[in-house]
């Protein structure tokens, strides 16, 4: 990482991390969605600043493109989740945010005390994208296609469940 | 005359100033970005004057007349008038998110031009993930659209946001995959990259002539835009007879006008993508590459507008049958087929 790089990261954690606290804390569930879409957007650019652009264009295609705008696209369906503000918490709010932060200082504690990092070995590729697409193509090629498989079930699942409601 | 000389040459002058880097990357960025800005507001006034003429002659009409010569600043007075304009905003409206939708809109038709590269050197930044970029990018269009649809608190504006994401991410499938076909050819996603393994050979190397591979894609692409940019016979977002005017019914003023010129940016980036991908990019004889990659872009503008005044619109139904029942099959059998062909290494 260069100088440069500091200050832009910074502020794409910061505004990763409020729009996730809005996502969760918000009560109109439309202003939730739309800050997830800032916090995926903004993954996108920490991506970015780790040189793997691919990710980062993949990020936003697949979560901000076709994800995020389903879920408004759903909201925008649901006549009750509509108009109503609704409660985000119920009454073991507080329990599980005790949770929460212990959880997070477990974490941040075991970071901190580990001393074995594991570094990339080898240097960046000239041209990633390829390397990418190489990779899925051959090594990778048994996971690749498992998932694809799973999505085409999951549609064709999908478009079974509503069939089934419209007869 | 090369417009990257002069853009070496200020980048030279700054850095004789004695700007520390990052500050110095970071101006020269944003006056590029002001460079780009500026030049797309104005083209875009343009296109508006342009399409109100042609729609005016092809009705048999004179269109606007009376502000000039054939009344050549109409749109500039227009844009003053929308600027004095008062803002209207419905009391019921979501106030953050009526605020924000013009804005997101009109960020998202500049953001294409990072990596549309305009002639022989001269694009903002050469992505190895170019046009990738631009397809994730150009969803935003789409979210600005929901925002609209769902703050003005107005059912004819929720329903042309719903219907122009439901429209939109439709016409991303068949899209993203007759640009797929291109990379085939290209073996690449940078736009640059692209441009260049069209080079040479008159024009014979560009990709639309492909047969038939190239032509199917172009013409599943130019059907896909079409749809992606809102206009006739994929307008439904915005069917003035069934929705008054669909997502920006309740807009006014300069968010009204921000929507707009958005709107005619994106037809451009349709434009200036199609040429990229299809028609050479700035490869062409005698004249310098930028105004070979403006030629053939005002070109893909002028067959678009002419589709808008020339076709009747479609119903929803039709319109998602369209897209789904025979463009998504057209293009995957075109890209299966054309992937088979480079791999068996046949020419062309």
């Amino acid at each position: 990482m260069d100088a440069s790089v500091g200050p832009v990261f910074w502020i794409l954690a910061a505004v990763t991390i409020l729009s996730g606290i809005a996502v969760v804390s918000l009560k109109n569930i439309f202003h939730c969605a739309l800050f997830l879409i800032l916090c995926l957007f903004s993954v996108a650019g920490i991506y970015i600043l780790l040189h793997a652009e691919f990710l980062a264009a993949a990020q936003v295609l697949i979560y901000v493109g076709a994800v995020a705008i389903l879920m408004i696209f759903a909201i925008m369906l649901t006549s009750g989740l509509a108009s109503r503000t609704i409660k985000q918490v119920n009454k073991h709010a507080l329990t599980a945010l005790f949770a929460c932060v212990l959880f997070v200082f477990v974490v941040i504690g075991l970071i901190f005390k580990s001393n074995v990092w594991n570094w990339a070995r080898v240097p960046l590729p000239e041209d990633n994208v390829m390397t990418i697409g190489k990779l899925l193509m051959t090594k990778y090629m048994l996971p690749f296609e498992v998932v694809s498989v799973l999505l085409l079930a999951a549609l064709i699942g999908a478009i079974t469940l509503a069939r089934e409601e419209e007869a | 005359m090369e417009l990257y000389g002069i853009f070496e040459w200020i980048y030279g002058l700054l850095a004789d100033t004695g700007l520390p880097e990052p500050w110095l990357t970071f101006v020269v960025y944003l006056g590029l970005g002001v460079v780009i800005f500026g030049t797309l507001s104005v083209l875009a006034l343009f296109l508006v004057w342009w399409e109100r003429k042609i729609a005016g002659h092809i009705q048999q009409r004179f269109g606007p007349m009376r502000t000039g010569w054939h009344g050549w600043y109409q749109t500039i007075m227009d844009a003053v008038k929308l600027l004095q304009k008062e803002d209207i905003r419905v009391t019921t409206r979501d106030k953050a998110v009526f605020f924000w939708a013009p804005v997101v809109c009109f960020v998202a038709a500049y953001l294409a031009y990072v990596v549309i590269p305009f002639g022989e050197n001269l694009w903002v930044a050469d992505l190895n993930v170019g046009i990738l970029y631009i397809i994730a990018v150009t969803t935003l269009t789409v979210i600005s659209l929901l925002m609209a649809g769902w703050g003005s608190n107005n059912k004819y504006a929720l329903l042309g946001g719903m219907r122009s994401a439901a429209q939109v991410v439709s016409y991303e499938v068949p899209m993203a995959v007759s640009i797929l076909t291109i990379i085939v050819f290209s073996g690449s996603l940078s736009m640059v990259d692209i441009a260049n393994s069209q080079q040479g050979n008159v024009i014979f190397n560009w990709f639309i002539f492909k047969p038939p591979f190239g032509i199917i894609a172009f013409l599943t692409y130019i059907t896909a835009a079409t749809a992606e940019a809102n206009r006739t016979p994929f307008d439904i977002p915005e069917a003035e007879q069934e929705l008054v005017a669909g997502y920006n019914v309740e807009y006014s003023g300069m968010k009204f006008a921000m929507f707009f010129l958005a709107e005619f940016v994106n037809l451009f980036t349709v434009s200036a993508i199609a040429t990229t991908l299809f028609l050479g990019a700035w490869h062409g004889p005698l004249l310098p590459s930028w105004i070979w990659f403006l030629l053939k872009t005002f070109g893909m503008v002028l067959l678009l507008m002419l589709f808008r005044w020339t076709f009747p619109r479609l119903r929803v139904d039709q319109l998602m049958e369209f897209a789904w029942k025979f463009l998504v099959p057209l293009t995957f059998a075109n890209l299966i087929l054309a992937g088979w062909m480079k791999y068996a290494g046949w020419h062309w």
